[in-house]
C-alpha cells in the first residue's frame, strides 16, 4: 500500500507544538484582552485542530478529494454559523419589525 | 481514483471495464487469460483494482462520516455561540465555576493519546511487530480512559455543587438562567464528547484484538488508519470544547 509513512520526529514536534499551543491558551485566558480574548483563544484552537488535521491525520499527504471533503465539512459549518448569526444579529434592524 | 497510479499491482476481473482509468485493458497484462484472477493479497475485495485504490475509498469514507460528525457538533456549538452572543457576561460567571485545571490536564491527556495512536498508526504502517502495535493501542485506551475518569470527577462535583440543570440547579450569583443554560450546554456538549471516547474506546478494543491476531503490515492497515482519524476527530472537538468551555471567565479569577 502507498501510504505516506511520516517520520517520527514530525509527529514529536506537532505533540509538542500542541502542547505549547495549550499552555499558551491558558495563560493568555488569564489577562483580559477584551473580545480579543476570543479571537486569540479560537485562533490557537484553529491552528491545533490544523496541525491535527494534517499532520496526525495525515491530510497533508492525501489526496485532493479527500482535502475537498473534510474542507467542506468546515465550509458547511461556516454556512451554518454565518446563516444563523446572520439572523439573530440582524434581528430588529428594521423599526417595527416582528420580533 | 487511481490518479496517476498506473502499473504495479493491477488485477483486471472478468467483468473489468478497460477504458475506466486509461488502461489498456486484458492486452498486456502477462499473459493471464480472461475469467483468471491473478493471486493477490486476501484483504483485497474484488471491486477495488488494488489495495492503495481499497485504501484510497475507506479513507474518504471515513472523512465523509467525520464530515457528518463535524454538522453534529456544529448544532451544539451553533445553539453556545448564539447563547452566548445572548448572555455574554452570564456566560463568563457560569464558566468560572468550571475546575480549569482538571480541563487543561484532560487536554493534555488527549494531546497525548492523539500521539499515541499516531505512533500505533505508523507502527502499523511499518508492518512493526504485533507487540508493538497493540501497545500504542492500548497507550491511548489508557489515555483515553483517564479522560474519562476525570470527566466523572468533574461531573461528581457538579452534581454536589448543584450545577446540573433541572430542579435543583441552585445559582447564588448575578445571572441564574444563563448559568442554567451555560451548564444545560456543558452537559450537552461534554456529553456527546464522552460517548464519543467511550465509542472509540470500543473501537480501539477491536483494533487491538485485530493488531494482536497479526492482522496488520505495511500491505493492509486500513481499519488501524480509519479509526486513527475517529480517535484524532475526537480530539479536535475537545481543543474547541476546553477553551469555550472553561476559559471564558478565567481572566475574573
Amino acid at each position: 500500500m502507498s501510504g505516506h509513512i511520516t517520520p517520527k520526529n514530525l509527529y514529536y514536534f506537532v505533540f509538542l507544538a500542541l502542547l505549547v499551543g495549550t499552555g499558551l491558551t491558558v495563560v493568555v485566558a488569564k489577562f483580559d484582552l477584551g473580545p480579543l480574548n476570543n479571537v486569540v483563544m479560537l485562533s490557537i484552537a484553529c491552528a491545533k485542530a490544523l496541525l491535527v488535521i494534517l499532520f496526525f491525520m495525515h491530510v497533508r499527504w492525501s489526496s485532493r478529494l479527500t482535502w475537498v471533503v473534510a474542507g467542506s465539512g468546515f465550509f458547511w459549518l461556516l454556512i451554518l454559523f454565518g446563516l444563523t448569526m446572520g439572523d439573530y444579529m440582524s434581528r430588529g434592524w428594521i423599526a417595527g419589525s416582528l420580533r | 481514483m487511481a490518479n496517476g497510479r498506473s502499473g504495479g499491482e493491477h488485477y483486471p476481473g472478468p467483468m473489468h471495464i478497460p477504458s475506466l482509468h486509461g488502461d489498456p485493458g486484458f492486452a498486456g497484462h502477462s499473459g493471464e487469460p480472461p475469467g483468471m484472477y491473478p493471486p493477490h493479497h486476501p484483504k483485497l475485495q474484488h471491486h477495488f483494482d488494488d489495495m492503495a485504490d481499497q485504501a484510497e475509498a475507506s479513507t474518504l469514507g471515513m472523512w465523509v462520516f467525520l464530515v457528518t460528525e463535524i454538522m453534529f457538533f456544529g448544532g451544539l456549538f451553533m445553539a453556545y455561540l448564539v447563547y452566548r452572543s445572548a448572555y455574554p457576561t452570564g456566560f463568563q460567571e457560569a464558566s468560572n465555576h468550571l475546575n480549569v485545571y482538571w480541563g487543561a490536564a484532560n487536554t493534555v491527556v488527549l494531546i497525548c493519546s492523539s500521539l499515541t495512536m499516531a505512533l500505533g498508526v505508523r507502527a502499523a504502517q511499518t508492518s512493526a511487530p504485533p507487540r508493538t502495535q497493540v501497545g500504542w493501542i492500548v497507550a491511548t485506551m489508557v489515555l483515553g480512559a483517564a479522560f474519562l475518569g476525570v470527566k466523572v470527577i468533574e461531573y461528581a462535583d457538579k452534581f454536589t455543587h448543584h450545577l446540573v440543570p433541572g430542579p435543583y440547579f441552585q445559582w447564588t450569583g448575578k445571572y441564574p438562567d444563563a448559568a442554567e443554560i451555560f451548564y444545560s450546554l456543558y452537559f450537552c456538549m461534554t456529553g456527546l464528547h464522552a460517548v464519543h471516547m467511550i465509542i472509540g474506546l470500543g473501537i480501539m478494543t477491536v483494533i487491538a484484538v485485530m493488531a494482536w491476531k497479526r492482522q496488520f503490515d505495511a500491505s493492509y492497515y486500513t481499519p488501524v488508519e480509519v479509526s486513527g482519524l475517529y480517535w484524532h476527530f475526537v480530539d479536535i472537538v475537545w481543543i474547541f470544547l476546553f477553551p469555550l468551555l472553561y476559559l471564558i471567565g478565567f481572566h475574573y479569577h
